[in-house]
């Protein structure tokens, strides 16, 4: 794995026992000892820490004043980027001319300047699509001496808050810039990939681990690796870029119609406007030719990414195709999610190892979700 | 008992063989949510996908040892899944009837499994 990058926290991971696996260009912690299953309860009863150091954390810090970067923010995302008071973090998506989705991100507004986090497997695509598209408006800056951990579950805010002071007033998708007594500037928001209450900490490399500790030191605080935030996003319904969007689907077909505000639809003062507009507008007046859907297989089988989705037990026509799915720890059975061809509504059988099985329909997320609103 | 490189374990039960997965194969696979058991008669040939365990992480094929017929299958596991993440010398799969015990002969013991898995 030596053409793998390390995290900065790498030396304490292995320490905790965390069995390393390469994602994304990286050496990533996929479980510790207590292994997937108890580390996914963990998080929903307790509290979670997850070292996501590897995902891009970027600043667009304005070359003529906030509005020309807004504006040029927009053009890139079919999202409303302007009304983002500062101090608040939103969901958007880059999209490409054909409609398809380049990546997901989240946004901050922190009053003179943006702040970005994008997957890490997209990053050095986002940074050069950034550059290109924003480079007029705004520097675009790859932070890349802060490590990026996930604090998740009930217990996040307590531990949060006693060593940074301020966090637990903050609420779903605020941002803020705070000190912590020992560990210098953090980066803040209340937020997070698993449908649990929680945040988001960038901390200067230098402070990460000495920052991770105390938090592992904390009441119920405990590491978990990728196996469990995989398991966790599933449940809440969350999309995996690469998985469940791609540059193939577009923001409509994948049931993200919610990150696309009004005022960016057609009627919408700042409608259109962005890459794929001419499609994503007519699949949000006409209706997608499929759509992502929730799936709760009838049987204990979980159905995995690549189970096709059929109209009938045997023989019939695919409708449609499941891109990520297993076993829900918290729902105690298999839960997925997939693409099905629109007009059909009849009963689904997904394919697993030659045999159809009947899944059913579900509402998402399977799992109810905690943010502190 | 004796032991295949695919980390399962044959124990002789009268005239049968029992055949499980050993304690290094249910870690290494991780939290079992799920079993597919084969049907009571197959007539199976060693190498033969059995059976089918998926753990949180993936799915993994169990393969019949030997030559034989599947006479009489867990049905526990089905329903506890679990119960071969907590007991796997314990949570058997199936019991096989074969032509001739003295194959087991062939496969390695306890100290050889061992030294497999290091």
């Amino acid at each position: 794995m030596s053409d793998l990058k390390r995290l900065g926290l790498h030396d304490l991971h292995v320490e905790l026992g965390g069995k390393l696996v390469p994602f994304a260009g990286y050496e990533m912690p996929v479980q510790y000892p207590m292994g997937v299953m108890k580390e996914h309860l963990h998080t929903r009863a307790e509290a979670g820490l997850f070292d996501v150091s590897h995902m891009g954390q970027v600043i667009l810090k304005p070359k003529a004043g906030m509005a020309a970067l807004i504006a040029g923010f927009e053009a890139l995302m079919p999202v409303d980027v302007a009304s983002l008071p500062e101090g608040r973090q939103r969901y958007g998506l880059f999209t490409n001319e054909a409609g398809g989705i380049l990546d997901d991100l989240m946004f901050a507004n922190r009053g003179d300047h943006l702040f970005v986090v994008v997957n890490a497997g997209c990053k050095e695509a986002d940074i050069a699509h950034m550059t290109a598209k924003l480079g007029a408006v705004a520097e675009v800056i790859a932070i890349t001496d802060r490590a990026l951990l996930a604090l998740q579950g009930p217990k996040a805010e307590a531990a949060l808050e006693a060593l940074v002071p301020g966090v637990a007033a903050m609420k779903f998708m605020d941002v803020a810039v705070l000190a912590s007594p020992a560990h210098g500037e953090i980066w803040v928001s209340r937020s997070g990939y698993t449908g649990e209450d929680g945040f988001e900490i960038s901390v200067a490399e230098a402070q990460a681990e000495s920052f991770a500790r105390a938090l592992l030191a904390s009441d119920g605080v405990a590491p978990i690796g990728l196996g469990a935030r995989d398991s966790l996003r599933l449940e809440a319904g969350l999309c995996l870029y690469g998985h469940d969007i791609d540059t193939t689907t577009s923001p409509v077909e994948a049931g993200l119609t919610w990150a696309i505000q009004k005022v960016r639809r057609t009627g919408g003062a700042r409608e259109g406007g962005f890459p794929g507009a001419a499609r994503i507008l007519a699949e949000l007046a006409e209706a997608p030719a499929r759509k992502r859907i929730g799936l709760r297989p009838e049987g204990r089988a979980p159905m995995r990414e690549g189970v096709t989705l059929w109209d009938a037990a045997e023989g019939g026509t695919q409708v449609g195709l499941v891109t990520s799915g297993g076993f829900g720890p918290s729902v105690e059975a298999p839960v997925a999610m997939g693409y099905l061809s629109a007009g059909y509504d009849g009963p689904l059988f997904g394919e697993v190892r030659g045999r159809r099985h009947a899944v059913a329909r579900a509402p998402m997320p399977f799992q109810p979700t905690t943010y502190k609103r | 008992m004796k032991y295949t490189e695919e980390h399962e374990w044959l124990r002789v039960e009268g005239d049968l063989v029992v055949v499980g997965i050993t304690g290094h194969a249910a870690e290494q696979l991780g939290d079992v949510v799920f079993v597919e058991l084969p049907e009571t008669g197959t007539q199976v040939a060693a190498g033969d996908e059995a059976s089918v365990i998926e753990s949180v992480k993936a799915a993994s094929d169990i393969l019949a040892p030997l030559d034989g017929e599947i006479v009489e299958v867990n049905e526990r596991l089905t329903t506890s899944p679990g119960l071969v993440n907590d007991d796997p010398l314990g949570a058997w799969f199936f019991k096989m009837k074969i032509d001739d015990l003295s194959v087991l002969d062939g496969f390695m013991d306890e100290d050889a499994y061992n030294a497999l898995i290091g």
